[in-house]
């Protein structure tokens, strides 16, 4: 393929994502999949507000909020990616991809901004409504919103691959369901509604070694007044550290997600997706 | 009209192939684990001819298209599609085809417009002078009968609109191949025939067409050439006419002479008939005659196979085509 045409399909699929991302705002499925999660943070938020940041005064609620900013981040690139490869693929959208000029590419970078745009989507829809209803959230400043697009994008580059490879791995967008046990599993060590500093040190280990503490980090230094630094662990925002741990995932991911995508598109073929279609068929009957 | 071409050209084409051969399958072999799907199949066909694939389920139809489309690697054997070995076809090959594949929920949110503008901007940059790429939209919409419903959710479409979206789909880059695999399942008697003037519409444009049906009818009216496959290998190469004279299948004589009626089998219709005449003359009334049709000929050589006779087919039919 020539880096021409290579960059022309990119376009289209840019083109692509921007149709599939005006889609999610015309069918009820999507709209309800960003308001009913959303709606469910803030109420959470809503109720920590009075409680305050152990050591601090400062509202848990606040706190919460650009936590939860960063594990929507996360979503975004493992889970929503992970999901809709594995659908499409059952479906038979990748292999109308495969079976056009450079089309696997266009998808695929459709696919990528199709997730960016529903995650910043998701993420606007909980922050707006924050702003009115939390105090002590300190984004007025240039340095707080380039925070927030740095942590922002390394964190979908360090998600995307690891969702594009799962996946690829499940040919059954019902096991895929598989991976979301050990991800909410995540969620409850990695300090996105509560700090962790209570917990053994083996298990704040282990939430350090994935993306979501570190994106909840991030986002936290953010949107958060520098003082509340001194209750993170290491009493700073550690960027330096988020930065490595982030970066680590995307190099890796990065090196694996080409290999595993290529090996998924040269298995599709007709008659795989007759076979998965007839599958869930039988699953519906 | 069809030629059968034996293998007397050397095998060795790819690259620089004939401009007259846009599929050359020659001893096409595939293997899964320790069971032979294929074993040994032999065809070509020419620019803007339709060849029809037929066979019973399991024979290897869909392994065959899926290998010439690229979507599968062969064991053995040589296949040069528009002169291109499919196993290692880039994507200005891939611009050249077209694939119709099944539908099923892909796409849902998508307008058809949309979506075929959309699917349609990736041929853009693989126009020739000969072919401008793609099919400009709102033609493509109307040549499948799709107008009225251009802006309609995919997810909202019938069974046969979304089949018929199916095919634009497979023809929006204005493929000089196109494979069609079982193109009318589920269309109504209208839309079957508006499907057949389309085909014939894009042979007439030189498109070749492959196509596998189980509608024999349809195989009988589209085909240029039909190939039967059964048991991995092509058991008969030729026109619906030719098939059935390989067969040598009876053509069935009705008459009746004041009033009674007569029923005779013969290979030869022509001859009995004229005969018949010579005798009775004006006593003659509601003659017909009736040919083999393809699913007679089509089932007769199943069977044969089936029965073990492959050797005795294949030699019936190379003499008739020789």
């Amino acid at each position: 393929m020539s880096t021409g045409s290579a960059l022309y399909a990119a376009r289209v699929g840019l083109r692509r994502g921007g149709l599939e991302v005006r889609h999610t705002f015309t069918n009820s499925q999507d709209l309800w999949n960003y308001i009913f999660p959303s709606l469910i943070f803030l109420v959470v938020m809503f109720f920590m507000r009075g409680a305050a940041v152990p050591g601090t005064d400062f509202s848990l609620g606040s706190r919460t909020l650009p936590s939860v900013l960063g594990m929507s981040v996360a979503f975004g690139g493992l889970v929503t990616l992970m999901m809709s490869l594995a659908l499409e693929r059952e479906d038979g959208t990748l292999l109308r991809a495969k079976a056009i000029p450079n089309g696997m590419l266009g998808y695929l970078v459709g696919k990528l901004v199709l997730v960016a745009g529903m995650t910043v989507a998701s993420m606007l829809i909980v922050l707006v409504p924050s702003l009115f209803m939390l105090d002590g959230i300190a984004l007025t400043s240039v340095t707080a919103w380039l925070t927030l697009a740095w942590v922002l994008v390394l964190g979908l580059v360090a998600t995307l691959p690891l969702g594009a490879i799962f996946g690829s791995l499940f040919t059954n967008p019902r096991n895929a369901g598989v991976i979301m046990m050990p991800v909410m599993g995540l969620v409850a060590i990695s300090g996105v509604f509560y700090p962790i500093q209570s917990f053994p040190e083996w298990l704040q280990g282990v939430a350090q070694v994935f993306p979501i503490y570190w994106l909840a980090l991030g986002m936290r230094s953010a949107l958060l007044p520098d003082e509340l630094a001194a209750v993170e662990i290491g009493e700073s925002w550690r960027h330096l550290e988020t930065v490595g741990v982030l970066s680590a995932w995307a190099v890796a991911g990065l090196v694996l997600a080409p290999w595993v995508l290529r090996r998924m598109a040269r298995r599709e073929s007709g008659s795989s997706v007759a076979e998965r279609r007839e599958r869930a068929m039988r699953r519906v009957a | 009209m069809a030629v059968v071409e034996e293998a007397d050209t050397p095998a060795r084409e790819v690259g620089r192939h004939d401009e007259n051969v846009v599929l050359d399958v020659r001893d096409l072999r595939m293997r899964y684990g320790t069971t032979d799907v294929l074993n040994g199949v032999n065809f070509t066909a020419r620019p803007g001819e339709v060849v029809a694939l037929l066979g019973p389920n399991g024979a290897g139809k869909t392994t065959t298209i899926e290998i010439l489309e690229g979507f599968r690697m062969r064991s053995a054997g040589e296949v040069a599609v528009l002169g291109v070995d499919p196993a290692h076809g880039g994507e200005d090959w891939r611009a050249r085809l077209g694939v119709v594949l099944q539908s099923w929920r892909d796409h849902g949110q998508w307008r058809i417009r949309e979506l075929l503008g959309h699917l349609g901007e990736y041929y853009a940059p693989y126009s020739t002078d000969r072919i401008t790429r793609p099919w400009p939209l709102d033609e493509l919409i109307e040549v499948v009968g799709l107008t009225e419903h251009a802006h309609k959710k995919i997810a909202r479409l019938s069974g046969g609109q979304r089949r018929r979206l199916d095919v634009a789909i497979g023809i929006v880059g204005r493929p000089e191949l196109l494979f069609l695999d079982e193109p009318t399942a589920g269309f109504d008697p209208e839309a079957r025939r508006e499907f057949h003037d389309l085909v014939h519409r894009l042979a007439d444009q030189e498109t070749t067409i492959l196509l596998t049906t189980h509608d024999l009818d349809e195989a009988e009216k589209l085909a240029d050439r039909i190939l039967i496959l059964a048991g991995g290998t092509i058991i008969a190469d030729g026109t619906a006419d030719e098939l059935a004279r390989s067969m040598s299948t009876e053509a069935e004589v009705r008459w009746t002479v004041d009033g009674q009626r007569f029923v005779h089998s013969t290979h030869d219709a022509t001859a009995f008939v004229r005969d018949l005449f010579r005798e009775h003359d004006e006593a003659i009334g509601d003659l017909e005659v009736r040919r083999p049709s393809l699913e007679d000929v089509y089932m007769a050589m199943v069977r044969q196979f089936e029965a073990g006779q492959h050797e005795a087919a294949v030699r019936e039919f190379s003499e008739v085509t020789a």
